[in-house]
């Protein structure tokens, strides 16, 4: 077990490095002149040749990847001309736009993303297994054929389209819930679940329908083991064999299989958080793309990708404590 | 959907060395037998062809997709269009656009051309992309295989729409723009087929008739492409089926958040993020471009299961699931390599 998560934790630190480097290069690479880009579109020549030189651009590119790696472990000093700004480590850079450091403009939007993520886990979860089991459970029948519709209607339809249609319907024309306007929870908790109800519905009903017809295969495929039989055949509620034994057995796969619908899940949060003007990491993205804010978006990547990285790692450990067949070898 | 979007994992059940390879005849035999998947294909099919006739039919309706009509939309009212179903006529189909009076049959035509090209194209990349990975690890020594084999897993966990909106910011904003998002969509989107090519051919490899090749002096380039080739067509184009939807989705969610296909052209994502505000005056507005998309994608999608129950018939439906146990060291995420991702998007 040790070993294992010894080897796990080389291969995650190896893979982070790889992302960096990858990050690193796509960015600071990529045609456009950097220095221009962070000094602003005013800035005269001789302006740019500053920057230029404060940002290390005319070292080679080695030194500056490194220079880009100390100051995520030890912070970094930046200087306007006039005043020294320091950048705490992890140090991500200071925005173009606004001077500011990068890593504290993005822990000011972690919550907002953080209270989207949690509740649409949540009824992710809970729909996309009730759905799968009922459908494995009533197979056959009805409840089955409906429900199997609706999955594949949910996996047709994109998580902007579905809220934006949620929207429309429920707060427009049926005025059931106002429009959505974030509440901080440390603001006013009651109005911070109300206002995330429809953003959390909505991603979790347009994320959870591919889980559900996964929950639904897998539970199919463990109904069908022998050790079900024997259940069955002495003379254990179908309800126990259905909701305990068969559900703990397709379980342990799904949690291996839906480590990579994380990304799937930050993917849709970037389009809800959007849609609904959730002021988080993803709306932030989107922004610094639009005004092209470099160490934003180089530093979102960065966060997302570690974030990724490390839920897929927690969800492999998990799935070995959850089958215990699993040989962690 | 969003990016995580395949419906059922493919991968592992793909990569089947046994599993005889179906001829054409076969395949369409098959097809043929699924009444959804005709159906799909039928619909599918119908935005093919609308989308390929798009400017004979703009011609024929006589108004063009970015022409501004300030004189059918009423300025008092913020730009609300001028007569029933959104300003409907002879001239205008489906009436035109709030604000800007746009022809609306016109963007939606264009956003068909925009949308199926743009998927195809990424498709396309990402086929070439992932198999030349794919092959690469699958053939190459320890070093190489562990090397692609790394990236590829980090290409996997990277969140789709995340790497595209990021790359979407380094490029400079004259490069035509449908051509860039369909490039962006296949460079970030094709670590699943990399994978599964990479396994089958690790699998096909092992084969007598691979041996033969080898001992009879092949170099490693001859045999990939004259004896592993053919073994990995079926399931690449199982996944690339279901990949296309996916594409779909994703170039509307760029185009929706503002940064994919940007005006003047029309893309139904990028008209969809204007028509929230207009869906009392103009519902139309709303509901066409989102209708289009769905059923788009829905018809891609279903067709995509058709096509892989047709290659694969044991797979499908089928999701391979057991223990890890004796898989040997170290197996990377168990089912990264199944598990085709819905990044769906988005």
């Amino acid at each position: 077990m040790t070993s294992f998560v010894l080897r796990r934790l080389g291969g995650l630190v190896l893979t982070l490095f790889v992302i960096s480097v990858l990050v690193y290069a796509v960015f600071y690479l990529a045609p456009g002149n950097v220095a221009q880009l962070s000094c602003g579109p005013r800035c005269s020549p001789e302006q740019v040749r500053q920057v230029a030189a404060q940002l290390h651009l005319d070292d080679p590119l080695y030194v500056r990847y490194w220079h880009f790696l100390t100051g995520l472990f030890a912070g970094q000093d930046y200087s306007t001309g006039t005043a020294v700004l320091h950048c705490d480590a992890p140090c991500l850079g200071l925005s173009y736009q606004s001077d500011r450091e990068v890593t504290q403009l993005l822990l000011e939007k972690l919550p907002a993303s953080v209270s989207l993520a949690a509740g649409a886990v949540v009824l992710w979860l809970i729909i996309g297994v009730g759905t799968g089991v009922l459908s494995a459970w009533r197979r056959g029948g009805l409840t089955e054929r409906v429900l199997t519709t609706l999955t594949l209607a949910g996996t047709a339809v994109p998580v902007f389209v579905l809220g934006l249609v949620l929207m429309v319907l429920v707060c427009g024309q049926w005025e059931l819930l106002p429009f959505p306007q974030y509440v901080p929870f440390g603001e006013d908790p009651e109005q911070w679940a109300w206002n995330l109800l429809l953003p959390w519905v909505t991603l979790a009903l347009a994320e959870s329908a591919t889980f559900a017809r996964m929950t639904r295969s897998s539970m199919l495929e463990t109904l069908a083991e022998d050790h079900i039989r024997t259940f069955r055949a002495y003379g254990v509620p179908e309800r126990a064999i259905v909701g305990r034994h068969a559900l703990r057995g397709a379980l342990a796969p799904l949690i291996a299989l839906n480590a990579n619908h994380i990304g799937a899940l930050v993917g849709g949060s970037v389009l809800t958080e959007s849609l609904f003007g959730i002021p988080g990491i993803g709306r932030e993205l989107v922004h610094a793309v639009q005004v092209v804010d470099l160490p934003i978006v180089v530093g979102v990547m960065l966060a997302v990708g570690f974030a990724v990285v490390f839920a897929n790692a927690v969800a492999d450990l998990l799935y070995a404590v959850a089958d215990r067949r699993v040989v962690l070898s | 959907m969003s990016e995580a979007q395949l419906t059922s994992p493919v991968g592992v059940d793909a990569v089947v060395v046994s599993a005889p390879a179906a001829g054409a005849g076969t395949f369409w035999r098959r097809l043929r037998a699924q009444r959804a998947a005709l159906c799909a294909a039928a619909v599918a099919g119908l935005l093919v062809l609308f989308a390929l006739t798009a400017p004979l039919l703009i011609l024929l309706e006589g108004a063009d997709s970015t022409t501004y009509h300030p004189e059918l939309v009423d300025s008092a009212r913020g730009g609300v269009p001028i007569g029933s179903f959104g300003g409907a006529s002879g001239s205008h189909w489906l009436g035109v656009e709030p604000q800007t009076g746009r022809d609306l049959f016109a963007r939606l035509a264009e956003g068909a051309q925009v949308s199926l090209g743009v998927a195809l194209g990424a498709t396309l990349i990402q086929v070439a992309v992932g198999v030349s990975v794919g092959l690469a690890a699958g053939l190459g020594n320890r070093w190489v295989d562990q090397l692609f084999d790394r990236l590829t897993d980090v290409v996997i966990a990277l969140p789709l729409v995340v790497m595209a909106l990021a790359m979407l910011a380094v490029v400079p904003e004259d490069f035509p723009r449908p051509l860039l998002v369909a490039l962006i969509i296949g460079l970030v989107a094709w670590g699943t087929i990399a994978k599964i090519v990479r396994a089958q051919t690790i699998a096909l490899k092992s084969l007598d008739y691979v041996a033969a090749a080898r001992l009879s002096g092949w170099n490693t380039w001859r045999i990939a492409r004259r004896e592993l080739l053919p073994g990995l067509a079926a399931p690449v184009l199982t996944y690339s089926a279901l990949l296309f939807p996916v594409n779909v989705v994703i170039e509307s969610a760029l185009s929706f958040l503002g940064v994919g296909v940007k005006a003047p052209t029309a893309s139904w994502g990028q008209m969809l993020a204007a028509a929230d505000v207009w869906y009392q005056a103009a519902p139309q507005y709303l509901l066409l471009p989102a209708g289009l998309l769905f059923t788009a994608v829905l018809a891609l999608t279903v067709l995509g299961d058709g096509v892989r129950t047709a290659l694969d018939p044991r797979a499908a439906g089928r999701l391979r699931v057991g223990t890890r146990a004796g898989q040997g060291p170290a197996a990377p995420a168990p089912a990264a390599d199944t598990a085709p991702r819905k990044e769906g998007a988005v």
